[in-house]
């Protein structure tokens, strides 16, 4: 071993240590500290009930799937409509100038609306104007909801992403004798999409939290359904099991974003 | 000279307040090798984009066989496939392969699948392994060879090359040459903005010599290398000949 390989081992062995000692300390004052509040006990077997968490556990994860389906085809609307209005807000056609203006209305209208106004707003407001089965179901103005959010969203993140592509590369394009659209379908978008994944995969994280959501209008998703036990059971511990369930998806899913947007980094520096 | 190629009549082009261009007169032959010179930003480059219409003149005339390409909204779209563009970054698309840079144009504006002749291209100019490779996997000589291969794949009868060898590493400059060498036996018209003074004076017609958006002089290489009639004409070749 060279002299600074034995210094840089030394270096991180203590800094080991110390970091280990250090969250060693916090957690067993965390333990020993929690218990001594007047009302632990009361919390740990409302919140932190074992017997309560295993016996709703498998119902929770069954309703869990309602959310992620309700995630699954909202996935490709979102993307569908967020670069139909990146794409006409990006437009500098005159006749489509109508285009322009609504796809900037639209991102400002579906940006400024919090998701569970519009939550409300829609799946209360749209069903209420009489329409037949099944055009009155939560599920589909749910869905309605989170599409128009989040599309503004995505729209916007697209949009940031084709304005970030070069204008070299257009020019390159356009001296072929590509024309404007084929420019756009073949090098433009394709290197936009893929500089924007990570920033599109923290906004699925955000949107499969937001199903939760849809609770408030009907569906018997996993809020609801850990509601529901929480009236029969007389006890929070469902909603603890709920948050479990999420974030066994979401803490893989935000690592992986992040992962992404490291990788984009240092292929970029 | 006979019907030229390309002509270029009172030419003018602004950038804001800035006068790049200040009424540039050009007549380039069918088959000619025109090579420009001059300081930067002494208006080569923008020249070079009038030429295909990239950049849209402010004043003047680009009669291209006789058309008049600058005629504002006249449509450009037919005339960049019989004129090619070589730029100095190469501005090859970094997710596609070398082939597929090369294939787009032709499959999409000729609808063409001129697999065969674009490797016949590739072949010739020394990357028929090369194909497959993305641009970030090629050296730039590499690249910017693609890139050329990438213009003469929709068959233009002129080529415009923007000091297309500045980027590269020095050892990486003669392969790219070598390419326009064989373009030049081939025939090709080719309008070269370039600081490669003795590839210029091997190889050119004529050589232009720009300076603050003018003509200053020209004429066949030797006589601009050798006895140049005007003061910043041998000023500038002292300067980049040393």
């Amino acid at each position: 071993m060279t002299r600074r390989a034995a210094y840089e081992a030394r270096q991180k062995r203590r800094a080991n240590m110390i970091a280990g000692v250090s969250t060693a300390v916090v957690l067993a004052l965390v333990v020993l500290l929690v218990p001594l509040a007047p009302g632990w006990e009361a919390v740990r077997s409302s919140f932190f009930n074992g017997e309560v968490f295993v016996r709703v556990f498998p119902d929770l994860l069954r309703a869990f799937v309602l959310d992620v389906a309700i995630f699954a085809w909202s996935v490709p609307l979102i993307f569908a409509l967020g670069l139909a209005i990146a794409l006409a807000r990006g437009n500098t056609n005159p006749a489509l100038f109508p285009l322009r203006i609504f796809g900037a209305v639209y991102v400002d209208l579906f940006r400024g609306i919090p998701v569970v106004l519009l939550v409300y707003l829609v799946g209360f407001g749209i069903p209420g104007l009489g329409l037949p089965r099944p055009w009155n179901s939560p599920y589909i103005w749910g869905t309605v909801a989170l599409v128009l959010t989040y599309s503004a969203y995505v729209a916007e993140v697209l949009r940031s992403g084709i304005e970030s592509i070069h204008a070299s590369q257009r020019n390159a394009a356009i001296c072929l004798g590509l024309s404007e659209r084929d420019t756009m379908r073949y090098v433009i978008l394709p290197q936009a999409i893929r500089r924007v994944v990570p920033a599109n995969m923290n906004m699925l994280v955000a949107l499969q939290k937001d199903v939760a959501l849809l609770s408030f209008i009907g569906p018997v998703e996993i809020l609801r359904q850990a509601g529901i036990f929480k009236s029969l059971l007389a006890n929070f511990t469902p909603y603890v099991a709920a948050a479990v369930i999420f974030l066994c998806i979401t803490v893989p899913a935000t690592r992986y974003a992040d992962y992404l947007m490291n990788r984009d980094r240092d292929a970029r520096s | 000279m006979p019907d030229p190629r390309l002509s270029l009549r009172g030419v003018t082009k602004s950038f804001g307040e800035v006068q790049v261009l200040r009424g540039i007169d050009m007549d380039i032959a069918a088959g000619e090798m025109v090579c420009l010179i001059g300081a930067s930003g002494s208006g080569k480059s923008t020249l070079l984009r009038c030429m295909n219409g990239l950049e849209p003149v402010d004043d003047g005339a680009v009669l291209l066989d006789g058309v008049d390409i600058a005629e504002p909204g006249f449509d450009l779209g037919p005339i960049r496939q019989r004129i090619g563009i070589v730029f100095q970054s190469f501005n090859l698309f970094p997710h596609m392969t070398a082939y597929e840079n090369v294939a787009l144009a032709p499959r999409r504006v000729l609808g063409e699948d001129a697999r065969a002749r674009i490797e016949a291209l590739f072949a010739r100019f020394g990357l028929a392994d090369h194909m497959a490779k993305y641009p970030d996997q090629l050296s730039g000589g590499q690249q910017q060879r693609v890139a050329v291969i990438r213009a003469l794949a929709m068959r233009p009868q002129t080529m415009l090359l923007d000091e297309i060898t500045s980027a590269l590493d020095p050892e990486l400059v003669g392969e790219v040459l070598d390419v326009l060498r064989q373009l030049r036996d081939d025939g090709m018209t080719m309008v070269l903005a370039t600081h490669e003074m003795a590839f210029a004076r091997e190889v050119a017609d004529r050589v232009v010599f720009m300076d603050q958006g003018v003509v200053a002089e020209e004429g066949v290489p030797e006589r601009i290398f050798s006895s140049p009639e005007q003061a910043r004409t041998r000023q500038f070749l002292a300067s980049v000949l040393r």
